[in-house]
C-alpha cells in the first residue's frame, strides 16, 4: 500500500470548475468568508493531516483493533488513536462547519465533505468517532433546548466530549418500529432509560472526556411503532462527574472497521434528556440523516479513492507478461501489469466511479449548504428536493461501487492482495459495512422508489431530469459530447416510461416497486453520473490550451471509458426492471430449498 | 526582540518537475507551489521563540510574483505577525534577494533575520551568506540550534565534521537547516485570523534595488537517465573496469 495522497487537484477540479461553488458559497449569509482561498488552506491542512497522521495508523491498527476489558467496561482504542484525535481537536477540525456561536468556524459542508473523504481514504475507523459525534452535534444543534445546546454544543464542538448515535436493538435495524428500550420519568424532568442497544459506534472509546449517548427510546404511554419513538440525550459522566449507568457490554468483533469500537450499549436506569418533542425522536433523527447516509456514502468514495491509489502505483510496477501488442519495456524481464486491457478496465472502473463520486458528492453538499443558508425559499425547496431524491442514490450507489472498486483494486495485486501486509483486502473489508449501515443499501432503494419518486408522483424526479434536459439542448450539436448526449436523452426516455410502468404496476401489485428498487437505484446512479461525466468532459474540453492538458485529456479519457464500459449496464437494469416482481415472488418460500 | 523570516515560494516538493521543451527552464505553469521547507522552518522557529518570549514580533516577506500572497498568508497561520510582499515578476537571483533583504531589515530594524539555508527549487544556498555581508552582519548557517540571549545568539551548525556552535552578536542572520525543529500544523481557525493580518505590498523600485538578473541561464535540461548497473564476480574484474572502462583509477 503506498502512502495515500489527497487528490487535491481533483478536488480544485469538481469545486472550483465544475460545480462552481465559489459562485453559490460566498453569496449565502454566513458563509461570507468562506472564499477559494479559505477552501485551499483548509483543505491543503486536512490532507497534511490526513496523510501524515490518520493513514500510517490504518494498518496496525486494523490487526489490534480495540480491546474491551470486562472488569472496567472500559474501551482502549489502537495506537496512535488517542493521538492523532487529541491532536485533530487541537488543530481545529471538529469545530470546521459547526456553529460559531459554540465555537465553530461556521464553514460550509461543500468544504466538510471533502475534508472527510480524505479521512475516509486514510482510515475510515478512526473518522468514525468524529463523525459519529458530528451526528450527536447536529442533533443538539436541531432540536436541543437552550440549556441543552449551551451544555453539550461547546464540548462536542472542541472535540472534548464525543457524541454517537443509538438506534439499533438486538431484534431492529431497520424497522425501528419494534424497538423496546423505555424512558420513564423521574419526575425532575429528566428521565430513566432501561434497555440495550446494539452495534453502537464509537460508542465506548478512551479519546474523550465524556461520550454523549443520543438514544432512542419510548415514552409509557407512546403509541405503538415508530410514532412513539421519542429521543434523549444520555451522557456518560454528569456534570459532578458521576458515572451514569449507561456502559458499553461488549464489543462485537467484526469483518471490518475493526478499530471503530462498535459496541452493546446497556442502559440500566441511566438518567437521560428528552431532545425534542417527545414521539417525533424518530423526525428528529431524521434531520440529519441526509447529512450522514452522504457520509456514508463519502465511505465508499473514499476507500475508493484508496483502492485505486493503491492499484495504480502497483500496476506501474509488477512486471508481468508482456503487452499483447508486443514488448513495451524491453529491457525489462516483463511489462508492468498498466499495459493489460484488463488490468486498465479494473483501474479505469475504479477512477470513473470515483471521480463521479466525488462530483455529486460536491453538487449534493453545496444542495446542502443552500438548503441551509440560502435567503430564498423556493431556491431553499429545490435544493432540499435534489438532496432528497439523490441521498439514497449517493448512499447506496457510492457504497456499492466504492465497494467493487476496493475488490477491483485488491485484484490488481494479484495473490498480493490477498495478503493482508499490503492492506489492499482491509480496504475492502472496511468498505463492506457501509453497504449495510444508514439504511441498508435495499433500504435505500426502495426509500428512492417508494418514498422519493412515486410518492409524489415523480415531481423531484421531473425536477431533476429538467437539469439533464437542458444540459442535453443546451449541447445539441455539440461534436465533442455527442458520445454522452444522444445515450442520455436515451436513458432519460427509458427513465420516464420505467418509472411509470412500476407506478402502474405497483397500484395492482405492492411487490412491484420492491422488485423494481434495487435495479431502479443503479440506474437513476447511472443516470446522475453520465450526466455528470458529461459536464466533466465539457469542462475539460474547454479547458484545453490553458496549460494543463494532460489533466484535461485525461477526465476526457476517462469520461469515454465511463460512458463505453460502465454506463452500459443500464440495458441489464431496464430489462431486471422490466422483469418484474414475478419471478420474485413465484417460488413457494417452503421450496427455496429441500 | 523583532525578527524577520524570509520565505520563498517555490514547486511544491511532491511535484515532479518537467523542463519546458524549450530547455529555458522547468515548466511551473499549473503546478502546485508551496512555501520552500526550509523557510517553513525558519518560520517555525520565529515562532518558537515568540512562544518563548524571546521574540516580540515576526516579520515575514517574500520577494516575488503576486502569488507570494498566498506564501506569507500561511507564514501568517503559522504565528507571525505580519507581512511585507515585495512584489515583481522579474526572474530573483540570491543577490537581488540579499540586496532586497538588506533594504527591509535596513527599514524595519530586526534583531535577528531568519531564512532558510537554501531553496528546492535552485538550492544555491547562497542568499543568507550575501544578506549578511551586505549587512555587515553575523551570519549561522545551517542552524540545528538556535539560543537566543540579550547581546547574543548561540547557533549550533550542522557542518562536514558534525556540529560546531558560534556565539554571535545580535543583529545576526541565521540559515535554517532541517532539522532545527520540525514545522506544525496549522490550526484551522489561524488561516482565517491570518486573513486579517496586515500585509504590506512595496516593490524593488520603492526600496530602491536594482534587480535585474545577472547570470544567464543557457540552457536546463534533466539529468541523463542512469543506464542499469553491471555485476563483477570479484574484486579484481572491479577493479580491471575501474581502470580500462571507466577510467577512474
Ligand atoms: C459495524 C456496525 C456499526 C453500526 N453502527 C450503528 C450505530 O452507530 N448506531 C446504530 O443505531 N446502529 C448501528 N448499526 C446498525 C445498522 O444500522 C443496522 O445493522 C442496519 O440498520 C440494518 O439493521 P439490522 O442489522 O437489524 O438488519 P435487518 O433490519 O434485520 O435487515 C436484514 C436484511 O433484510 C432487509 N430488509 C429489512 N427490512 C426490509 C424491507 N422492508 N424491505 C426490504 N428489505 C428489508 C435488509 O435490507 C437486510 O438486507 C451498525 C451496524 C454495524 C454492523
Ligand atoms: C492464499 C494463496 C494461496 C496460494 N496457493 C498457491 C499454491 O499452492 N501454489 C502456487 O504455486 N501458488 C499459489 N498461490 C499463488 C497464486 O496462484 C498467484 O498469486 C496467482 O497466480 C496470481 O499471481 P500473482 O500473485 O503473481 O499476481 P500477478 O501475476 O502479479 O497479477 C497481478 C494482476 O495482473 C493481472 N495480470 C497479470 N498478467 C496479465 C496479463 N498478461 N493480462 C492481463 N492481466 C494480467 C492479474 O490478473 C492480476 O490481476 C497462492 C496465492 C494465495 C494468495
Amino acid at each position: 500500500m503506498p502512502a495515500y495522497k489527497a487528490p487535491l487537484r481533483d478536488f480544485d477540479f469538481v469545486l472550483n470548475e465544475l460545480i462552481k461553488v465559489q459562485d453559490i458559497i460566498p453569496a449565502l449569509p454566513g458563509y461570507e468568508e468562506a472564499t477559494q482561498d479559505i477552501f485551499t488552506s483548509y483543505l491543503e491542512a486536512a490532507a497534511q493531516f490526513c496523510e501524515s497522521e490518520l493513514a500510517p495508523l490504518n494498518r496496525q491498527a486494523d490487526e489490534e483493533g480495540c480491546q474491551f476489558d470486562p472488569s472496567t467496561k472500559a474501551v482502549t482504542t489502537p495506537p496512535g488513536f488517542k493521538e492523532a484525535y487529541k491532536q485533530y481537536c487541537e488543530l481545529g477540525f471538529p469545530a470546521l462547519d459547526c456553529d460559531p456561536t459554540y465555537g465553530g468556524q461556521g464553514m460550509p459542508k461543500s468544504l466538510a465533505f471533502p475534508v472527510m473523504e480524505m479521512q475516509c481514504s486514510s482510515n475510515v475507523a478512526w473518522s468514525m468517532y468524529p463523525g459519529l459525534s458530528h451526528g450527536a452535534y447536529a442533533a443538539i444543534h436541531a432540536h436541543g433546548t437552550p440549556e441543552q445546546k449551551a451544555t453539550y454544543l461547546p464540548r462536542l464542538v472542541d472535540g472534548s466530549w464525543t457524541g454517537t448515535m443509538c438506534l439499533t436493538e438486538p431484534h431492529c435495524g431497520t424497522d425501528l418500529g419494534l424497538l423496546k428500550t423505555r424512558a420513564e420519568p423521574n419526575g425532575d424532568g429528566s428521565y430513566s432509560i432501561t434497555g440495550t442497544k446494539i452495534f453502537i459506534s464509537a460508542g465506548e472509546h478512551d479519546m474523550s472526556d465524556n461520550i454523549i449517548h443520543l438514544v432512542l427510546a419510548r415514552l409509557p404511554d407512546a403509541p405503538k411503532d415508530v410514532k412513539g419513538i421519542s429521543l434523549f440525550i444520555v451522557p456518560k459522566y454528569h456534570a459532578d462527574g458521576s458515572r451514569n449507568p449507561v456502559a458499553c457490554g461488549s464489543l462485537e468483533h467484526k469483518m471490518g472497521i475493526k478499530a471503530n469500537a462498535t459496541a452493546v450499549i446497556n442502559l440500566d436506569g441511566a438518567k437521560g434528556y428528552l431532545i425534542g418533542e417527545a414521539n417525533k425522536g424518530l423526525s428528529c433523527m431524521f434531520t440529519m440523516m441526509n447529512a450522514a447516509r452522504l457520509g456514508c456514502g463519502m465511505q465508499g468514495l473514499g476507500i475508493g479513492e484508496a483502492s485505486f491509489q493503491g492499484a495504480l502505483a502497483y500496476a506501474r510496477e509488477r512486471l508481468q507478461m508482456r503487452a499483447l501488442t508486443g514488448a513495451k519495456c524491453p529491457d525489462k524481464a516483463a511489462d508492468p501489469i498498466i499495459v493489460h486491457p484488463d488490468v486498465r478496465r479494473m483501474l479505469l472502473t475504479q477512477k470513473a466511479y470515483t471521480e463521479a463520486g466525488r462530483a455529486l458528492t460536491a453538487l449534493l453538499a453545496l444542495q446542502l449548504d443552500i438548503e441551509d443558508k440560502h435567503p430564498d425559499a423556493a431556491a431553499r425547496q429545490d435544493a432540499a428536493d435534489l438532496v432528497a431524491l439523490l441521498t439514497p442514490v449517493a448512499k447506496a450507489f457510492m457504497t456499492d461501487n466504492g465497494y467493487e472498486a476496493a475488490n477491483m483494486g485488491m485484484q490488481v495485486f494479484g495473490g498480493h492482495g490477498f495478503i493482508r501486509e499490503w492492506g489492499m483486502e482491509q480496504l475492502v473489508r472496511d468498505c463492506r459495512i457501509s453497504q449495510i449501515y444508514e439504511g441498508t443499501n435495499g433500504i435505500q432503494a426502495i426509500d428512492l422508489l417508494g418514498r422519493k419518486v412515486l410518492l409524489d408522483q415523480g415531481q423531484k424526479l421531473r425536477k431533476f431530469t429538467k437539469q439533464i434536459h437542458q444540459f442535453c439542448q443546451a449541447n445539441e450539436g455539440n461534436d465533442k459530447l455527442a458520445e454522452y448526449i444522444a445515450p442520455l436523452a436515451r436513458l432519460m426516455k427509458d427513465v420516464g416510461e420505467v418509472t411509470m410502468g412500476i407506478g402502474m404496476a405497483s397500484l395492482q401489485n405492492k411487490d412491484e416497486a420492491g422488485a423494481a428498487a434495487t435495479d431502479y437505484l443503479r440506474l437513476i446512479g447511472h443516470l446522475s453520473y453520465a450526466w455528470l461525466w458529461a459536464r466533466m468532459a465539457e469542462v475539460a474540453h474547454a479547458s484545453l490550451g490553458q496549460g494543463d492538458d494532460a489533466f484535461y485529456q485525461a477526465k476526457i479519457a476517462t469520461g469515454r471509458f465511463y460512458m463505453a464500459k460502465l454506463f452500459p449496464e443500464v440495458h441489464t437494469l431496464l430489462a431486471r426492471i422490466k422483469g418484474g416482481a414475478a419471478p420474485l415472488m413465484a417460488l413457494d418460500e417452503e421450496h427455496f430449498a429441500f | 526582540m523583532k525578527v524577520l523570516v524570509a520565505v520563498k515560494r517555490v514547486v511544491d516538493y511532491n511535484v515532479k518537475v518537467r523542463v519546458k521543451a524549450d530547455g529555458s527552464d522547468v515548466d511551473v505553469a499549473n503546478v502546485k507551489m508551496s512555501m520552500n521547507p526550509f523557510d517553513e522552518i525558519a518560520v517555525e522557529e520565529a515562532v518558537r521563540l515568540k512562544e518563548a518570549g524571546k521574540a516580540t514580533e515576526i516579520v515575514v516577506v517574500s520577494m516575488g510574483v503576486k502569488q507570494c500572497e498566498e506564501t506569507l498568508r500561511t507564514a501568517l497561520a503559522m504565528g507571525a505577525d505580519r507581512a511585507i510582499l515585495v512584489e515583481t515578476d522579474t526572474e530573483l537571483q540570491p543577490l537581488a534577494v540579499a540586496k532586497l533583504l538588506k533594504a527591509v531589515a535596513d527599514k524595519e530594524q530586526p534583531q535577528l533575520l531568519i531564512v532558510g539555508k537554501q531553496a528546492i527549487d535552485d538550492d544555491a544556498n547562497q542568499t543568507g551568506q550575501m544578506a549578511a555581508a551586505l549587512l555587515g552582519w553575523a551570519q549561522g548557517t545551517f542552524a540545528s540550534k538556535v539560543d537566543v540571549a540579550a547581546e547574543t545568539v548561540d547557533v549550533t551548525r550542522e557542518i562536514d565534521g558534525g556540529l560546531e556552535t558560534v556565539k554571535l552578536r545580535l543583529p545576526a542572520v541565521v540559515t535554517a537547516d532541517l532539522r532545527l525543529n520540525e514545522p506544525r500544523f496549522i490550526k484551522l481557525p489561524n488561516i482565517m485570523a491570518a486573513k486579517k493580518k496586515p500585509l504590506e505590498k512595496t516593490s524593488p523600485a520603492d526600496l530602491g534595488v536594482d534587480v535585474t538578473p545577472r547570470l544567464k541561464t543557457l540552457k536546463v535540461a534533466e539529468p541523463a537517465k542512469r543506464s542499469a548497473g553491471i555485476k563483477v564476480a570479484n574484486a579484481a574484474e572491479l577493479v580491471a573496469k575501474l581502470k580500462n572502462d571507466a577510467k577512474v583509477l
